[in-house]
């Protein structure tokens, strides 16, 4: 094989993947905020006391679980707005596409996690007159959040690339700014390299942070 | 004067029977030990006190007080009378039921600072408090997963004083222990039944019953089959039910 590696267009353009990489990072830290808390509410939802709420928080996990993301996003982007007389720009159809993707599995996995929460710890909260929200707050979602690190960080994880999803309407963000610097310099093998390293240095650390919060998470287990 | 009045409860589980029409009328002092073969409805009977499980019938009555209303099915209770009931009722669990995130004094203190909003550092020191009475106070800083099961029942005993009870209800407080740290925590209780303690204890030690309570009752048949002092019951039983469940007993020595 006889290839002429074409890497130094990349690095003069490096200002360009690092917009992209701000974009990334952008994206996923609102998403990651908004798909988890909006995971827990609708996690809390499935066991409300009322049924409609009970029957809301169930349709949009169905809704949001078994829909593409991609899809989301572009209907989001392209559909929406014909709908309803709002201007959704390619950020807000990426924002919305993955967070409430993200939230429909979060739910799934603190609904899990306090489901394996003991009876005996409502119980014996219940029994020293605590309320139910107390208990969840105070007794219940500290352990269960403990116990669901692992698979969270996954959603973590998972968020951070489907943000590459949000390049398909056109949002600035690392996959988007590589396809840029493959089509004007034509070297697709080296930019796609470049970018999916990149995509590893910045989420191992995360990664490894989690980690760490395991880690003194279990403090308690002796 | 009477702490505690049941009037009429019934359970049933998906159209079993557990109870029916049990009265009960606890007086200030009275240390009550429920017996009965497994499946009798004793820790039932115990859960339906503070309300952990909702009688289908009957009323009950704390410190004088109605809880909740008759309703269509069963009793209608709030949350609030829910609240105030077990707040005068404190509940020992057999499995524990400690909270493991927490150190054992925040155990202790959580009842305090989250239900009867103490502070923080005024809940420690009553937790500490609280501690010493079982023994544990230089545990206070552990957590749960570093003590025996003796140590974590004292501890639960401890949580549940906390919160002043008027009441203390034990559901077979010692059934999940080895028979090596069984002991420990009788002890505890028997000091609290000496300190004048009302309580109502499910048991299967019957020794133990019969030297700490001044009732017992006996559970057969869905209900109340046998009552009385520990000398009338355990020593000279006048049903069938009764002398067949203290024959089966034979460890037991008085």
């Amino acid at each position: 094989m006889n290839y002429n590696w074409s890497f130094a267009p990349i690095f003069e353009n490096w200002q360009v993947l690092a917009i992209g990489a701000v974009g990334t990072l952008r994206l996923f830290v609102i998403c990651l905020v908004i798909g988890m808390g909006l995971g827990l509410v609708v996690a809390l939802g499935r066991r409300a006391e009322a049924r409609p709420l009970r029957w809301l928080s169930r349709a949009f996990v169905e809704v949001f679980r078994n829909t593409p993301v991609l899809v989301q996003i572009l209907w989001f982007y392209y559909a929406l707005p014909i709908l309803a007389p709002v201007e959704i720009g390619p950020f807000t159809a990426a924002i919305l596409g993955i967070s409430l993707n993200s939230a429909a599995y979060s739910a799934e996995i603190f609904r899990g996690g306090i489901q394996s929460i003991e009876p005996g710890q409502w119980e014996a909260a219940r029994a020293i007159a605590m309320t139910p929200a107390q208990v969840m707050r105070r007794v219940i979602l500290p352990q269960a959040v403990r116990r669901i690190v692992p698979a969270l960080t996954n959603r973590g994880v998972e968020i951070f690339k489907m943000s590459t999803l949000a390049s398909v309407v056109a949002y600035v963000e690392l996959l988007n700014q590589g396809k840029l610097i493959a089509s004007i310099y034509f070297n697709p093998l080296e930019v796609y390299t470049i970018i999916a390293a990149l995509f590893f240095l910045l989420l191992y650390p995360i990664v490894r942070l989690t980690y760490a919060l395991e880690r003194r998470l279990a403090r308690s287990d002796a | 004067m009477s702490v505690l009045k049941l009037v009429g409860i019934s359970k049933s589980f998906g159209g079993t029977r557990v109870f029916e029409n049990v009265d009960l009328d606890v007086e200030k002092g009275d240390r009550i030990a429920i017996l009965g073969a497994s499946g009798s409805g004793k820790s039932t009977l115990l859960r339906c006190i503070n309300l952990l499980e909702t009688p289908d019938a009957g009323s009950i009555e704390i410190g004088g007080t109605k809880v909740g209303s008759a309703g269509r099915s069963g009793l209608r209770i709030s949350e609030r009378d829910l609240q105030a009931l077990r707040l005068r009722a404190g509940m020992v669990f057999q499995q524990f039921n400690l909270f493991p995130h927490m150190t054992v004094a925040g155990n202790v203190a959580e009842g305090l600072s989250t239900v009867r909003r103490m502070s923080r550092p005024d809940a420690r020191t009553r937790a500490i408090m609280e501690l010493a009475r079982v023994g544990l106070a230089d545990k206070a800083d552990a957590y749960p997963a570093r003590l025996s099961g003796g140590q974590k029942q004292r501890v639960a005993i401890a949580r549940a004083l906390a919160m002043d009870p008027e009441i203390l209800l034990f559901d077979e407080p010692t059934s999940a222990l080895d028979p090596a740290l069984v002991g420990e925590v009788l002890g505890v209780i028997e000091q609290l039944a000496e300190e004048g303690r009302t309580m109502l204890l499910v048991t299967h030690e019957i020794g133990f019953a019969y030297h700490v309570a001044n009732r017992i009752l006996f559970l057969a048949e869905g209900g109340i089959y046998e009552s009385g002092t520990p000398d009338e019951v355990l020593k000279h039983p006048r049903r069938p039910l009764t002398q067949h469940f203290l024959k089966e007993h034979k460890r037991f020595q008085f």
